[in-house]
């Protein structure tokens, strides 16, 4: 079967002539790479014995006691995040591509911190490109980064926050495109990576799947997780689409919903639903959370909305913050501010059996809450 | 041998059809009209910053077709609008061709559209060290009129020196198509333009030509002057 490159009039390659030989030996690769035996064998040993897979449900039912919601755990994979599922996979194919040197994009750092970590275990030179306003937001992370080796390089201009750095990451990709893999941090981008951060995610959704029949019996009634590029919920989206009954929610920062309040346009190499203006510039996103604070979104998100498959709610910052607390008081576990989106629309969506992706912890939000709140 | 085609770029702005009648007045055979994209990829430093102070300004993409008919009513060369596929999403891909032909545009140049994305729209293709001969053909068989060779693998932007990547990529191009071939990205002077000249048939200046332009008309057209100089003597 052939490498997705559109998602009903969403996604394409809208990117310089210069990365297309770069994109094509990457999808090359990824359709032989993702039926191969060893290297799925190999993905599999890293993700049991490195990353700590597979992450548990955990029933939160002081957090909702009138419900009966489960928490993906996927804060509890090791660099706190879902986003080493997809480092690990794109490093790895990134050896097999013969490429020592790995760039990537940040915006609530954990992406960055994930792409350090696997760049470290494989000795690879590793570049993250951080908006300055994000890197002021997330200094713990930035601090983790450099203690893994990786040089995070600031972004200056423009918003100063994800949408740049995604810039620079695919300035510096047109620049040194022979000798650099690109590892996108979310299910964006031109073809083949929205695919291939899909597929690299999915494990959520299909443990998820699994244990929530283990322990109900029945599948969910909904599932609900955050949106900003979207990597999380593609994932733990995609074994569930299938299964017509169960409600998919995706929720969006108020100030960033591209799904929600978007247009068709054209970012970072792929057509989607985006924050632009009627003649197609692109506007700034707001969020709280660093990792939400962008104006565009995975194309089969958009398609997925269109199609009805899926639906997407707003969450603002303050309902966020409030279910932030929330968790932490009533369960012990500390979100992301990114996951606390998904907990808020988990407490008011209507159905009893809700399986929710707890995407991160929120070690890295401390001090952006306590700065809020003082 | 022939004369060398000059391209220079200019951004969108109130006074680029006084800046683009001084740049063919000191010798450029083409101008590119910059529409401004908050997001240019392709675009280094130098453009960027053209961007944004066009879109400050509000250079949308309206007003960026009067000032192209502007720039129509003063000179007679060619004229390329070249702009982001976000702004031809927006407008309508069609349209956008449409008023822009209607205004004056003799092609168009989408850096971020690849030969296989949207063949429908007649354009300039650009072709890059990295594209394989298969990609040159493709494009020297799609481009409307002349080949756009992208001397670096890089975003556009000054360079000390001439590309080495240049002379293998005019090579493989010549041996695809007989059609003219321009070679821009990292062109700014004159000895940069009488050396491409030995490779190509023209060449593109751009951010040199954006950084000289805020200066006036006769910064410009001294630029203009030192590069035309450069292609004659080649």
């Amino acid at each position: 079967m052939s490498v997705t490159r559109t998602f009903g009039e969403y996604g394409g390659r809208y990117v310089p002539e210069t990365l297309i030989p770069a994109l094509d030996e990457l999808e090359s690769a990824w359709a032989s790479l993702r039926d191969d035996e060893a290297f799925l064998a190999e993905l599999d040993e890293l993700r049991r014995t490195y990353a700590g897979r597979p992450t548990p449900l955990t029933r939160a039912a002081r957090f909702a006691p009138e419900q009966r919601v489960y928490l993906k755990r996927e804060d509890l994979m090791h660099t706190g995040a879902h986003k080493l599922n997809n480092a690990l996979g794109q490093v790895l194919i990134a050896t097999r591509l013969g490429k020592r040197r790995i760039i990537a994009e940040t915006g609530a750092g954990q992406h960055g911190v994930a792409t350090a970590t696997v760049c470290a275990r494989f000795g690879l030179e590793c570049v993250v490109y951080m908006g300055s306003e994000d890197i002021r937001r997330q200094a713990p992370n930035v601090e983790r980064m450099r203690l893994l080796g990786a040089e995070v390089r600031p972004v200056e201009f423009g918003t100063r926050t994800l949408k740049e750095a995604t810039s620079e990451a695919i300035r510096d990709w047109i620049a040194n495109v022979e000798t650099t893999h690109y590892v996108i941090g979310s299910c964006v981008g031109p073809a083949p990576y929205p695919e291939l951060v899909r597929e690299l995610q999915r494990v959520i959704g299909r443990e998820a799947r699994a244990q929530i029949l283990e322990v109900e019996g029945r599948l969910p009634e909904t599932v609900v997780a955050c949106v900003g590029g979207g990597s999380n919920a593609i994932g733990m989206f995609y074994d569930f689409i299938e299964d017509a009954d169960v409600r998919l929610l995706g929720v969006e920062a108020a100030g960033a919903a591209s799904l929600g309040a978007g247009r068709g346009g054209v970012l970072h190499g792929a057509r989607s639903s985006l924050l632009a203006d009627a003649d197609g510039q692109i506007e700034d996103a707001h969020s709280i959370s660093a990792g939400l604070d962008y104006p565009g979104v995975g194309p089969e998100h958009a398609w997925l909305r269109d199609t009805g498959r899926a639906e997407y709610v707003a969450c603002t910052d303050d309902e966020a913050l409030a279910a932030f607390h929330r968790l932490c008081e009533t369960e012990g576990i500390v979100p992301a501010l990114e996951s606390s989106h998904a907990l808020a629309r988990a407490l008011d969506c209507g159905a009893d059996l809700v399986l929710v992706c707890l995407s991160g912890r929120g070690d890295k939000d401390l001090a952006e809450v306590l700065r809020r709140e003082r | 041998m022939s004369a060398k085609t000059l391209v220079v770029y200019l951004m969108a702005m109130p006074d680029t059809p006084d800046l683009a009648a001084a740049a063919v007045d000191a010798g450029a055979d083409v101008i590119e009209v910059g529409f401004p994209f908050s997001d240019p990829l392709a675009d280094g430093p130098l453009i960027r910053r053209a961007g944004e102070r066009a879109l400050a300004a509000g250079m949308r993409t309206a007003r960026c077709l009067e000032v192209l008919a502007q720039i129509r009513a003063r000179v007679s060369v060619p004229l390329v609008p070249m702009t982001y596929a976000s702004i031809f999403d927006a407008y309508g891909w069609h349209e956008l061709e449409r008023d822009a032909r209607a205004a004056g545009a003799t092609s168009l140049i989408v850096p971020d559209l690849p030969v296989d994305v949207r063949p429908e729209l007649r354009r300039v293709q650009l072709v890059a060290p990295t594209s394989t001969d298969e990609r040159l053909r493709l494009a020297a068989a799609a481009t409307d009129g002349w080949l756009y060779l992208v001397t670096v693998t890089g975003t556009t932007g000054a360079r000390a020196e001439l590309a080495p990547t240049l002379a293998p990529l005019a090579q493989r191009a010549r041996a695809v198509t007989g059609l003219p071939l321009y070679a821009g990205f990292g062109i700014a002077t004159g000895a940069h333009a009488r050396a491409a000249a030995e490779l190509v048939d023209g060449v593109v200046v751009g951010s040199r030509a954006v950084e000289a332009a805020e200066s006036g008309p006769r910064a410009l057209a001294a630029l203009v002057g030192d590069l035309r100089g450069g292609l004659d003597t080649a």
